[in-house]
């Protein structure tokens, strides 16, 4: 990476701690949302199905089924609006990118854990 | 370029520039030089690189030879030569216009050069024509091609001015400057930020 845009990221990025979490990892990300002029904090619960980028700019992909149908949403790491993040599961997954769990559903679309 | 989170939590595309510092080489004014204006240079080059003439001047501000010059015109700031600007005449939230070069393009046709929509269909007795100009001339009259007509032909490498970009964000250790959106030519190329 360029040095001015190391530095920048390094500037920008320094407040937030996140458990390290990698795809196929079960997380919950609280996300704040303003309705109204009010704010309150959601939460959502899936599988990680990616993480990409680099600094400021880097994303993570999760992945839930909720009421039968697949919901996927795009998470900034370092938006002001992602709260927190816990890590509930660590997953057994042989690839960094689970696009293959898209076309899954029920019980082949699970994840492994991986016990230590 | 990179993004910056704002406080609402929008994500914003921004550039990052390395605004200085300058060092003020020549201050022009109205008496001897007929117009208002200071000279700025920027990037330190070796001294064995630099001709003669552009070390005698850079010696009348007491500064090493510089890699780029630029006059700034009616520049509001009552500055001395052998002084430097720095990032911190600007501030955050201001409005700036950038001159740069933009990239080159190369030999483009007239769709992507001017905007034109091509010969629209595909049936019809056209073939072939989907990014053709078109009748540039016509027969009986005019009978001939009007100057100016825009045709395919080199794009790019032109000098561009965006305005009315906004300063996002400030680094002053580092003198760089964060700007919302794109400006114009390459990675590393050399652009002019005014207010």
């Amino acid at each position: 990476m360029n040095a001015a845009v190391q530095f920048v990221h390094d500037q920008l990025t320094g407040k937030k701690e996140f458990p390290k979490f990698k795809a196929g990892d079960n997380i919950a990300v609280s996300y704040k949302i303003i309705e109204g002029g009010k704010e309150r904090i959601q939460i959502f619960r899936g599988d990680v199905l990616k993480i990409q980028g680099t600094g400021t700019t880097a994303t993570f992909t999760v992945r839930k089924i909720s009421d039968g149908v697949g919901v996927e949403r795009v998470f900034p790491f370092f938006s002001p609006n992602v709260d927190a993040i816990i890590l509930n599961k660590k997953g057994k997954v042989r690839r960094s990118k689970l696009y293959y769990l898209r076309e899954r559903s029920g019980k082949r679309a699970r994840i492994k854990e991986r016990r230590f | 370029m990179t993004s910056i989170f704002m406080q609402d939590g929008k994500q914003t595309a921004c550039t990052i520039i390395e605004a200085g510092p300058c060092t003020v080489t020549q201050v022009k004014n109205k008496e001897t030089d007929g117009y208002n204006a200071l000279q700025l240079a920027f990037a330190d080059k070796k001294e064995k690189h630099a001709t003669q003439a552009e070390i005698g001047h850079y010696s009348k501000s007491a500064t090493s030879p510089k890699k780029f010059v630029k006059e700034f015109r009616e520049y509001f700031q009552e500055k001395n030569a052998g002084e430097t600007i720095s990032v911190d005449i600007f501030s955050e939230g201001e409005l700036v216009d950038v001159v740069g070069t933009s990239k080159g393009k190369g030999f483009q046709g007239v769709v992507k050069r001017h905007g034109f929509h091509g010969v629209g269909e595909a049936s019809h007795g056209q073939h072939d024509r989907s990014r053709a100009p078109g009748s540039v001339g016509g027969s009986s009259y005019p009978s001939r091609v009007f100057k100016g007509m825009r045709m395919a032909g080199r794009m790019g490498n032109d000098r561009v001015k965006m305005k009315g970009l906004k300063v996002v964000k400030i680094f002053p250790e580092k003198n760089y400057i964060l700007i919302s959106g794109s400006v114009p030519g390459h990675y590393g190329s050399i652009v002019y930020i005014q207010k």
